[in-house]
């Protein structure tokens, strides 16, 4: 009992160590961050290599608490992410005056995000979604002396717990309904009466809140801007892939007996947030903005494949975010590393960036590719098998709007391309010089982007989990 | 022989151009990837037609399978039949001239290549493909390299053209994945592999919808009317070896995927939609022909030739006679050369004088007259003279088109043969007006073609003439394939 108890909580265990040691760290004499980062980091990869050991399926607290392969897989990926974003913001981290902090919110939200997905009752669920959504408002306002930092942080905490509100309301609703907060009791017990449809529907307005889903997608924009970068970086990939997951879980599981109701709202959500992200896409300056609804848009196409339902839905999915942290990443490192020494972050300051830092330039196309789905990136494969999905259940109307769709966004992904290839300007960004690790971090995402795809026994490994 | 070969070579040799350092190692590493390239294509003729002739049957020599995606049965399956040999002996002809007329790039030679190599494989994995999701993936991979020739080194409007260019065929891919997708959850048992799917019926509702998502997507690279819009702008604003590309090798991607997928694949389909493939397409000979009279740009003049020489392919593949289809094939055999050779002398004359208005120059052959003979040349094939493979090509066509006796077909056959003079009136007068007549002034000091310069012209040139001469050798290679998919038609 005690063995299992310490093997099934081993991710959870681990980041909690981790989150110890920074505040004792941080108790004690003042270690300088040139010196501790790299020790953060080094801790953030032994457990990403934690997360392929001594792994086990069961579950704890009279199933409260659940863990399968599937799930350990997610968490790896979720600190892999985690690991890369430490990397690749190491410039900020040192000039910031409070990292370990940062790291330990940041790291407090992950470990949310590991109960989050793990969660095998809706009230687990519910403590765990507000622990992964909390110390993020902090993150964001974590820019001390922008105005905008706090704005964004203060936008954050309202929506979110307005979006709380109402998951607790259709919690409480199902709770009403069917006697029980159990996701093994729950699909027994739903056969889609009118008030568990409004249970549902409540439901998924709070998943819509958490992954800027339109028409719950106000927020994102003006949060992802005034945040510092790393932590829009957090919000819009980590903090996604783990709300997708989740998402998956509980329409897979949960509600499976009411797969025709929900089929139709993801699907109708899912044209939606693709329409809206790519059309607000389309005009934005700001780098950070504009990866803001394209963020919005990419949800969109997770919806194609969360409609896939389970199979080959939960595979198509995992893998695109997979992709998707090192595409996004990478565009958001790029950006950053622009951002912390020239403090440019308007796509029209980008003109002529090839002439001065062609590495840069080339790992942001090659993740703007991806994010647009062009061959021979990794992108190209995790859409493809997104709308492959989408496709099986044979709706060619949304699979044509969802194609079509890829049309628009390769518009605004080529005008970045534009901007640094093509454009000539006066007064370039001059050569920046990059922290090693974020090279590193870098390459990684870039050799990733080109590789993911092409070696397909990823996919296939993924597929063996479902 | 291993057909992985032909995407491999150009893989290491675009890795390999990465590694050099200066702008001369780029050229002669890009120009050795294209000889052995052109190498490993007449090795490919010469096995194939030896296989042939030992009485293999089999519809794909050189079958290789590999499995890549299990889970969604995708597989890296390639193979070639005459069609497929075809084809890719069009692109090793017009990659080693790309290469060459671009020796004098300047500007990010490392780059430029690189991407002209890239562009290279996508085309030449295409071309082998048997598998859909490979096809489309090759189909794909050529949009970037596109948008950045045109963008970075082309010239006039460039970054208008290349996005138009990159998102209207992103537009046309995006319906043919739509089509493909229709096409793979069709049968019970779900495939991409396009031997698999000709063997199954595919049910006539899924034909309707696919077929002509499929065409028209395919049918946008190859300017389809009245998705052409991209041709003369893209065109026009890429660089030499850019416009050769995307003229002779990109354009073709299209035809042949409409023969190769949709067509074949969906027989019923292209029955039903026969008539408003023809009618397309004859708009698209005669207004190509006809804008082409108003260009005063020598590659306007081209562009929209093209669009008018494309025309005829489909039209070729509207008509479903196997005759037609072998014609259609010839047809962008021969178009692939005569066209890259028409861009490499606009090239080749734009490098010198520094215009591409017709009336702004005369008299040029007095002071280059090998470019201006090729002119004179390609000028001559593109309005069809016999002992040119333009004539060989377009004949065929007729030919085919016109087994059909009823009244429609006929007109429409001899609406499009119609163009051919009006071809004529736009040829003539633009190569004379550039070679004739008294020199213009400035124009003294300009030198005859480089060495470079005379090895792509007379490369091509052999290509042409190989066809215009002796056409029996490429309808010998290409009617077989055309006979199978009719075979299908038929049944």
């Amino acid at each position: 009992m005690q063995n299992e108890f310490f093997i099934l909580l081993k991710p959870e265990l681990v980041i909690t160590g981790i989150i110890f040691m920074l505040l004792f760290i941080k108790i004690g004499k003042g270690l300088k961050n040139e010196t501790l980062l790299p020790a953060i980091q080094f801790l953030l990869l032994l457990n990403f290599f934690s997360g392929f050991f001594l792994n086990a399926e069961g579950t704890l607290f009279d199933g409260m608490y659940q863990t399968t392969a599937m799930i350990v897989l997610q968490k790896n990926i979720l600190s892999l992410g985690v690991y890369l974003l430490s990397l690749l913001f190491a410039d900020w981290f040192k000039k910031s005056e409070h990292m370990p902090e940062f790291f330990m919110l940041m790291l407090s939200a992950l470990l949310g995000m590991f109960f989050l997905i793990s969660s095998g009752n809706l009230l687990m669920f519910f403590l765990a979604l507000e622990l992964a959504t909390i110390p993020v408002a902090a993150m964001a306002n974590f820019d001390l002396d922008k105005k905008r930092s706090s704005e964004a942080a203060m936008k954050m905490i309202l929506s979110s717990a307005f979006s709380s509100g109402i998951l607790l309301f259709g919690i409480s609703l199902i709770y009403g309904a069917t006697g029980s907060i159990s996701f093994t009791e729950l699909p027994a017990l739903l056969h889609g009466s009118p008030l568990q449809i409004l249970a549902l529907v409540f439901l998924f307005s709070a998943f819509a809140f958490k992954l800027s889903i339109v028409p719950f997608h106000f927020w994102t924009a003006d949060v992802y801007e005034g945040s510092p970068m790393a932590t829009t970086a957090f919000l819009s990939v980590i903090s996604k892939g783990a709300v997708a997951f989740i998402f998956m879980a509980a329409l897979y599981k949960v509600f499976q007996p009411m797969h025709e109701i929900w089929y139709n709202l993801v699907m109708i959500l899912s044209i939606a947030t693709m329409v809206i992200g790519n059309l607000f896409a389309l005009r934005q300056q700001n780098i950070k903005r504009f990866l803001a609804f394209s963020s919005i848009a990419q949800v969109g196409f997770i919806l194609v494949g969360i409609s896939a339902g389970p199979g080959a839905g939960t595979t198509s999915v995992v893998y695109f975010i997979l992709i998707y942290i090192f595409s996004n990443l990478a565009a958001f490192g790029v950006a950053a590393a622009i951002a912390s020494q020239t403090n440019k972050e308007n796509i029209d300051d980008y003109k002529g960036l090839y002439k001065t830092n062609p590495f840069l330039s080339w790992v942001l196309a090659l993740a703007l590719f991806s994010l647009a789905g062009i061959p021979p990136t990794a992108g190209f494969f995790g859409k493809l098998f997104l709308l492959t999905a989408g496709a099986s259940k044979g709706s060619y109307l949304f699979i044509t709007i969802a194609a079509l769709n890829m049309i628009i966004s390769l518009y605004y992904y080529l005008r970045v391309i534009r901007s640094v290839f093509m454009d000539q300007h006066d007064n370039p960004i001059e050569k920046i010089k990059i922290e090693t690790s974020a090279k590193f971090a870098l390459m990684i995402c870039g050799t990733a982007i080109v590789l993911v795809g092409l070696l397909s026994w990823i996919y296939a490994y993924i597929q063996k989990l479902v | 022989m291993n057909l992985s070969l032909l995407i491999l070579l150009p893989l290491i040799t675009a890795l390999l151009i990465l590694l050099m350092r200066s702008a001369t190692q780029v050229k002669w590493v890009a120009l050795a990837g294209a000889t052995l390239q052109f190498i490993l294509a007449f090795i490919l003729l010469f096995q194939f037609n030896q296989q042939r002739s030992a009485g293999s049957t089999a519809q794909m020599l050189f079958e290789t399978k590999y499995n890549w995606f299990p889970a969604w049965n995708i597989s890296f399956h390639v193979g070639v039949d005459g069609i497929s040999v075809a084809m890719i002996l069009l692109t090793a002809f017009v990659v080693i001239a790309g290469v060459l007329v671009s020796w004098n790039v300047t500007k990010m030679t490392k780059e430029f290549y690189f991407l002209l190599v890239l562009l290279s494989m996508g085309a030449y994995g295409f071309f082998i493909s048997l598998d859909l999701f490979i096809l489309f993936f090759f189909l794909e991979i050529a949009v970037i390299p596109k948008y950045l020739l045109i963008g970075i080194w082309g010239s006039g409007k460039k970054e208008y053209s290349a996005n138009k260019l990159a998102l209207m065929l992103m537009g046309g891919s995006a319906l043919v994945l739509v089509g493909l997708l229709g096409v793979y959850f069709s049968g019970t048992q779900h495939s991409f592999d396009l031997m698999v799917l000709s063997q199954l019926d595919i049910p006539i509702q899924t034909q309707m919808i696919c077929f002509p998502l499929l065409f028209i997507g395919f049918g946008v690279f190859t300017a389809l009317f009245p998705f052409h819009t991209w041709v003369p702008d893209g065109h026009s604003s890429a660089p030499t070896a850019g416009s050769m590309f995307l003229a002779g090798i990109s354009m073709k991607l299209g035809g042949y995927g409409c023969l190769r997928v949709a067509t074949y694949l969906m027989p019923e389909g292209a029955k039903e939609y026969a008539t408003i493939i023809i009618v397309l397409s004859v708009i698209a000979i005669l207004y190509g022909a006809f804008a082409t009279m108003m260009q005063k740009d020598l590659k306007y003049i081209n562009a929209y030739s093209s669009v008018s020489h494309c025309g005829f392919v489909l039209l070729g593949i509207g008509m479903l006679t196997k005759t037609s289809m072998t014609g259609a094939v010839m047809q962008m055999v021969s178009h692939g050369l005569m066209t890259a050779l028409f861009f490499a002398v606009i090239g080749m004359i734009y490098e010198r004088t520094h215009t591409r208005q017709v009336n702004e120059m005369g008299g040029l052959l007095k002071r280059m007259p090998f470019i201006i003979s090729i002119l004179f040349i390609v000028g001559l094939c593109s309005l069809g003279l016999p002992g040119l493979s333009g004539f060989v090509a377009e004949m065929t066509i007729f030919m085919g088109s016109w087994e059909h006796p009823d009244t429609f077909s006929r007109v429409a056959t001899i609406l499009a043969c119609l163009s051919i003079v009006v071809t004529a009136v736009y040829i003539l007068r633009a190569v004379t007006k550039t070679a004739m007549g008294p020199l213009t002034k400035g124009f003294e000091s300009l030198t005859d073609a480089t060495w470079n310069e005379k090895l792509a012209a007379l490369i091509l040139i052999a290509g042409i003439l190989a066809i215009g001469v002796a056409p029996f050798w490429l309808n010998d290679l290409v009617g077989p394939g055309a006979e199978i998919i009719m075979n299908k038609i038929g049944k």
